[in-house]
């Protein structure tokens, strides 16, 4: 029973530490960020590795998350007479909810996993020791950039998940139910609030982005550097990001849906 | 902090072998460029270096060896500051490396370069790439200048033709020349070599030995090889120093050291398996571990 409780403290203690040194390690990314910026291509760069090579997973899941949610909808939809508000539904569920956080989830797995193998490989390998030797601070040269990429993808791919998802939402509706074109776009402009949905969607997908990010760099950085280390590094990046995501969400929808009422 | 140097006419006597340094005002090049003294240091409570002192002469190149974790990379990382000593003072070119913040850190590691063990290439980069990273991150040159200087870096490695390999398409052995290459891109004064011929067949082994003499003269740097390689280094180096459980053990020139009878450099030199470095790690008895009684009477 002692042991149990000792161990218990004993793993608080380090989740503690372990969070005091990743906040450390976020603030000394910020101050690090002037390369990411001066050098704009070395922040386009990392653009590319985690925001442009995630767009057939984002795109293909948004559509296929749309088409789920049109057909469930319609189902539910029909019972109260009010099938013509499918579009309504839709893109509800995906600027609000399902475009920031499902976005977020596959980005974590896809890049952010990516990101902290990659760090944690060149830790292993001692590149950035290297770096360090040269006078180069890995921190600015490879983690900001990195950092910053997540921040700027993360948001794009939410705004293109929710626009596949209400095109895949689109096509069940008009082209497989039959709803009428004029009647599920009109609903959905007449619905939808560029404040409190789209505005609200966006500072989520950012939130998101800056949480993921510092995670999968900082999991990279602290990895062990051995092949075991940064596969338990890969692992809880993925698990640690998803987690975190959930939470945000809940903490930032309670914040916003405040605001509205 | 900044050091004054002198510009006029008499800081010619000052100025080391290689034309492209010039020494700080209160120093010649006869003092060592690199000076430790009595440091000590610990990983946690396990002690690595107890008390170690010993110089680096400017322009020569000095062997540390010994056997595997006694403290020589951690000695190198010292040297370059990604590590402080708990104890003692380590000076390099002049400068207390221990007191230095981060900029004045980075601005001394500027003259430096370093070799690691396994190259730590940039494996996202090609070799060209590679050897440029330094030049485009540390200077405005233009990009023809940086082509014809990476090129010359290679060519003294002997591997200009694999200015557009990546990492991954190259021997073990051609791996580390590239590193080489990297690490004498800005013509550093001190060169440190982490392990150089580990994992070498012999025909490459010989090769990044006479590399690293020849650069180190053409260069005029100084060198510092950590190594376990007694015939390769002998070969190629002026000075060497025996580290063994945290301290100096010996030191002496390749010839001293041939001739020395100290039991540890014997051992070492000589390959022997027992010495003063035990072939067994400390352990309980045999028998103990083996759960064996003796016999009553039996001594």
């Amino acid at each position: 029973m002692i042991n149990a409780v000792r161990s218990l403290g004993r793993r608080g203690i380090e989740t503690l530490w372990r969070g005091g040194v990743m906040a450390r390690f976020f603030w000394l990314v910020i101050t690090s960020s002037t390369m990411s910026f001066r050098r704009f291509s070395l922040t386009i760069r990392e653009i590319y590795f985690a925001g442009v090579m995630s767009l057939v997973i984002i795109m293909v899941s948004g559509l296929f998350v749309g088409m789920v949610l049109g057909l469930q909808g319609f189902e539910t939809l029909q019972k109260y007479g009010a099938e013509e508000t499918m579009g309504v539904l839709v893109a509800l569920s995906l600027v609000r909810e399902l475009g920031p956080v499902v976005s977020a989830l596959l980005f974590a797995s896809r890049a952010g996993s990516a990101i902290t193998a990659e760090i944690g490989l060149m830790k292993a390998t001692e590149q950035l020791k290297a770096m360090d030797m040269m006078a180069i601070d890995p921190i600015a040269r490879v983690v900001a950039p990195r950092f910053w990429a997540g921040v700027i993808s993360m948001p794009l791919l939410a705004a293109l998940f929710s626009a596949m998802g209400i095109f895949g939402g689109y096509v069940v509706g008009v082209a497989l139910i039959d709803i009428d074109p004029g009647v599920f776009w009109s609903n959905m402009q007449a619905a939808v609030d560029f404040r409190y949905d789209v505005l609200n969607g966006f500072v989520k997908s950012i939130v998101f982005g800056i949480a993921i990010s510092i995670i999968a760099t900082f999991e990279g950085f602290d990895a062990e550097p051995t092949a075991e280390g940064v596969s338990r590094a890969t692992t809880r990046t993925v698990v640690t990001s998803a987690l975190t995501v959930l939470l945000l969400d809940l903490v930032l929808t309670a914040f916003m849906l405040r605001g509205v009422h | 902090m900044r050091t004054a140097y002198w510009f006029n006419a008499t800081s010619l006597s000052h100025r080391s072998n290689t034309a492209n340094h010039i020494f700080p005002l209160n120093q010649t090049n006869s003092t060592p460029l690199v000076e430790i003294d009595d440091v000590n240091f610990a990983y946690g409570k396990r002690p690595i270096l107890k008390g170690i002192s010993l110089k680096v002469q400017r322009g020569k190149v000095v062997a540390i060896m010994g056997g595997s974790g006694c403290g020589k990379t951690t000695l190198l990382r010292l040297i370059g500051g990604q590590l402080r000593a708990s104890q003692g003072r380590i000076m390099v070119d002049g400068q207390d490396v221990g007191t230095l913040d981060a900029d004045a850190m980075y601005a001394m590691r500027r003259k430096m370069g370093m070799l690691f063990q396994f190259g730590a290439l940039f494996t996202d980069m090609t070799v060209f790439d590679n050897v440029a990273f330094q030049l485009r991150e540390h200077t405005d040159l233009p990009e023809d200048m940086i082509r014809d200087l990476v090129l010359m870096k290679l060519d003294a490695v002997g591997l200009r033709g694999t200015a557009k390999f990546f990492p991954s398409e190259l021997s073990g052995g051609m791996a580390r020349r590239v590193a080489l290459a990297r690490a004498v891109a800005l013509d550093p004064m001190l060169i440190m070599y982490d392990e150089p011929f580990a994992g070498l067949d012999p025909i490459s082994l010989a090769v990044v030995g006479q590399t690293i003499r020849r650069l180190n003269d053409a260069l005029g740097a100084t060198s510092i090889v950590v190594t376990h390689d007694v015939v390769e280094s002998m070969q190629i180096v002026d000075y060497l120093y025996f580290v063994s459980e945290g301290r100096i053990v010996g030191q002496g020139t390749p010839d001293e050291i041939r001739a020395s009878t100290e039991p540890f450099i014997k051992q070492f030199v000589h390959a022997e398996a027992d010495g003063p470095t035990p072939f067994h790690y400390p352990a309980k008895s045999y028998a103990d571990d083996l759960g064996l009684t003796l016999p009553k009477g039996a001594a």
